[in-house]
């Protein structure tokens, strides 16, 4: 019942990865992209990775997507008033497209795909064993990331800070 | 999975959900009684005794308006919102303990749906699955004051969301768990984590305000500036949905509230009472005394609409952000020390 369930998941997430870029509308990309993070939630929960599940489902649909869709009704970008892109933006996307695909379908045949993935410690995601681990082994790079995250934060404190400086 | 079970949940969500739906009906009849006794009027009056059937009229005339979608509006998407605003309300209920376990012919029937071990945080994720409704329903009307609306509802709801995790983050040092059932019985009797918890309790509840979208942080249908809000192009069943989840989401943080901070279904003198009656008997008492927090908690959400006037916008924020963020951190911090201390003597 796992497997099949997995396979339909995963249908729903690549066709609504590929509406995210097929449709028109900015808001629409953002509903899909939304659409797509719950499929993921999904696949998390089928790997017994409650507490990574419903973090991505907070900090990724209930926090980031809702920041995401806020900037674009701010901007209410339409079909109208978007800039046409010269065609030389289109071919350097194309280009740079095809090598990101090439790098991945290489990075996927180097590992191999015979053997079924079977999880190691299926209890692993659970909060209590996913809190040790992350304070234990992985303290170091755990703290540092938490360092990035809050660089970023008061870098982008500081650049709302001189723009005020400029216009007073 | 054995037949029993599945029915004896089948029941449970049935019941549960329809007891939202009833609350929050009488919610609305409530709020106007609570409105009329405020400013010393007799409130609605005249369908049935006392006005008791006023919510089914109510009701009624909802169900009869003419259905009105704008010809500019993307149809799909203004249809989809008040319905996903209907569904996060009533999702939420799904993980708080209605009661102790009733005893049925040998059989253990916990009253509550499910005890899953991140109940604290799947309440959050519903709670941040909420303003879309809100976004998506002011987006798809095609109106620039419903547009202002969303806008309004999703910058509110991002910035209350933080200050309620760093003071949900304090109650969770001390309990030591996720799951709400735990945290419930943790409660027993007096325990109740407002005595220990009276800061992250205040900050808790402004923030299940301003998450609500009730008065004084209604600012996103602030008919003074923005008609109607978001749902100014909505007619018909549509806004009354919206209507209705503002009513459903009130009644679940009611209960939210309820079970983390004032004991759940715990009540002094539990054991007492427990001596004298029978174990079922005993856990429907819980769930009564349960419910009666949560009816004290939406009066208490009605006198504070009665009383104290909108917010500014920018008093919104700087509440937020200055005020309420700060001293949800500091309690962390004096909570975190607190227990160390405890725990080192």
């Amino acid at each position: 019942m796992g497997t099949s369930v997995f396979y339909f998941v995963a249908t729903l997430s690549i066709i609504f990865s590929l509406m995210v870029i097929f449709s028109k509308n900015p808001i629409h990309s953002v509903l899909y992209l939304i659409l797509t993070f719950f499929t993921f939630t999904v696949h998390y929960v089928l790997l017994n990775a409650q507490f990574l599940a419903v973090v991505n489902f907070i900090v990724y649909m209930g926090a980031i997507m809702v920041l995401f869709l806020f900037v674009l009704m701010l901007l209410n970008l339409n079909k109208e008033n978007e800039p046409n892109k010269s065609a030389l933006v289109k071919i350097l996307g194309v280009i740079a497209g095809g090598c990101l695909l090439v790098t991945l379908v290489g990075s996927f045949k180097a590992v191999s795909i015979n053997s079924p993935l079977v999880l190691q410690n299926p209890n692993l995601g659970l909060v209590k064993n996913l809190g040790k681990e992350l304070f234990g082994p992985f303290m170091l790079p755990f703290e540092l990331s938490s360092i990035l995250l809050l660089t970023a934060m008061v870098g982008a404190v500081l650049l709302t800070k001189k723009e005020e400086k400029a216009n007073g | 999975m054995d037949i029993n079970f599945v029915i004896e949940k089948f029941a449970l969500v049935t019941i549960l959900f329809s007891i939202s739906l009833v609350i929050a009906m009488y919610s609305t009849y409530a709020e106007r009684k609570v409105a009329a006794f405020l400013q010393d009027r007799l409130g609605p009056d005249r369908a049935g005794p006392f006005g008791i059937l006023q919510p089914l009229a109510d009701g009624l005339k909802m169900f009869m308006k003419e259905e009105i979608i704008p010809s500019n509006a993307s149809k799909w998407l203004f249809m989809v919102g008040p319905g996903l605003a209907m569904l996060c309300a009533c999702i939420g209920t799904a993980v708080i303990p209605w009661g102790q376990d009733l005893n049925i012919n040998g059989r253990v029937v916990p009253l509550q749906v499910t005890d899953i071990n991140v109940g604290v945080l799947y309440l959050f994720g519903v709670v941040s699955l909420g303003v879309y409704g809100v976004m998506i329903g002011g987006w798809a009307s095609n109106n620039k004051y419903s547009l202002l609306s969303a806008i309004r509802a999703a910058s509110q709801n991002i910035s209350y969301e933080v200050a309620m995790g760093l003071s949900i983050i304090a109650l969770l040092l001390m309990t030591n768990t996720l799951s709400l059932k735990e945290i419930v019985a943790q409660q027993h009797g007096w325990h109740w984590n407002v005595i220990y918890q009276p800061l992250g309790f205040i900050i808790f509840m402004v923030c299940s305000f301003a998450e609500t979208n009730r008065a004084p942080f209604d600012l996103p249908e602030c008919e003074t500036e923005l008609i109607g809000g978001y749902h100014t192009e909505y007619s018909s069943m549509k806004l009354g949905f919206y209507l209705f989840a503002e009513y459903i989401n009130m009644f679940v943080s009611s209960a939210v509230m309820a079970t983390l901070y004032f004991g759940g279904y715990n009540y002094p003198w539990m054991d007492t009472v427990a001596g004298h009656v029978s174990p079922n008997v005993a856990a429907l008492i819980g769930t009564v005394v349960l419910f009666a927090k949560i009816f004290a908690f939406i009066f208490f959400f009605m006198w504070v609409r009665w009383t104290i006037p909108r917010f500014r916008y920018d008093q919104l924020m700087n509440l937020g952000w200055k005020a309420l963020i700060p001293l949800a951190i500091a309690n962390i911090i004096i909570t975190g020390i607190v227990i160390a201390v405890v725990n080192k003597f």
